[in-house]
């Protein structure tokens, strides 16, 4: 890396992060994805697609479907859409078992996806 | 020639040749996606290489219009190893754009102009208060982040020769 005298944003970013995570911006079943995966303390980098589901090819590419959340994570091979389906494996992947903190509200576990 | 005014905007104080160019990350924007992305680890992948940096004005303008077409017609995405734009645009309005002139290159969306004001090619816009944009500048850096060469416009609107910056870029 280079002496850059001016940085512009506090953060690195590039492709080294283990998990690919899809989002579309303000999308709550996202943010609820998005909120474990900090829990987790997980490294991850967001990919924004945009709202209309016809411009979500790469979403359907990666993971069948158009919509979002998907993730992807390089550690496990996993590739899984559908937030309900992505919490479940994100706790039993990387959950410590006894958290509580993650998600309480099991009875809204079952919703849709944006 | 008909007489027409230019605005004048005087010599930039933008990074020069041999000078380190500041780095920074903002969202990257494809024709399907953006994310964030930093610039001193772009320009190391696929071997490095050269980078060709282009700010253009914000989306909507003719300027940044004209520029990509130009570009894109010139086969740069061929020509050089890399190329990437920036723009005081949200990722909205540039994924829009490089959709609906299929512009082959991927440009850092910065609604609040910060990058170009590292490059110091930052100028207000009389007559939409608040807002302010890049010139059009290229900078070419190579994999280290040392600029090799640069062109950087001082009129407003401004294009370069582009063959002459073809021949400068080496390409």
């Amino acid at each position: 890396m280079s002496d850059t005298t001016s940085d512009v944003g506090d953060t690195t970013t590039g492709h080294e992060a283990p998990i690919t995570f899809y989002r579309l911006q303000a999308c709550p079943y996202c943010e609820r994805v998005a909120r474990l995966l900090e829990a987790y303390e997980l490294e991850y980098q967001s990919r924004f697609v945009e709202p209309l589901h016809s411009k979500r090819d790469v979403v359907k590419r990666v993971a069948g479907v158009r919509t979002v959340p998907v993730i992807v994570d390089e550690q496990t091979g996993v590739t899984m859409a559908e937030s309900a389906n992505i919490v479940d494996y994100l706790e039993s992947t990387y959950g410590s078992g006894d958290s509580s903190s993650s998600e309480t509200e099991t009875g809204a576990a079952a919703g849709g996806d944006d | 020639m008909p007489e027409f005014d230019v605005v004048d905007l005087g010599p930039a104080d933008h990074p020069d040749t041999g000078e380190s160019a500041p780095d920074f990350t903002r969202p990257l924007v494809t024709d399907e996606f953006w994310e964030d992305r930093t610039l001193s680890e772009l320009v190391g992948e696929d071997g490095g290489g050269q980078t060709i940096v282009v700010f253009t004005p914000m989306i909507g303008s003719f300027v940044g219009t004209y520029v990509w077409e130009e570009l894109r017609d010139r086969d740069w995405a061929d020509r050089a190893d890399r190329v990437v734009g920036v723009t005081a645009s949200t990722p909205y309005a540039v994924s829009e754009f490089i959709t609906e002139t299929d512009a082959p290159f991927d440009l850092f969306a910065d609604p609040a102009n910060d990058v170009a004001d590292a490059y110091g090619i930052s100028h207000d816009l009389d007559g939409m208060a608040g807002v302010s944009e890049p010139r059009v500048a290229f900078f070419a850096i190579d994999d280290e982040m040392t600029i090799t060469a640069s062109w950087v416009a001082t009129d407003w609107p401004e294009f370069p020769e582009y063959d002459e910056l073809e021949a400068e870029f080496g390409f």
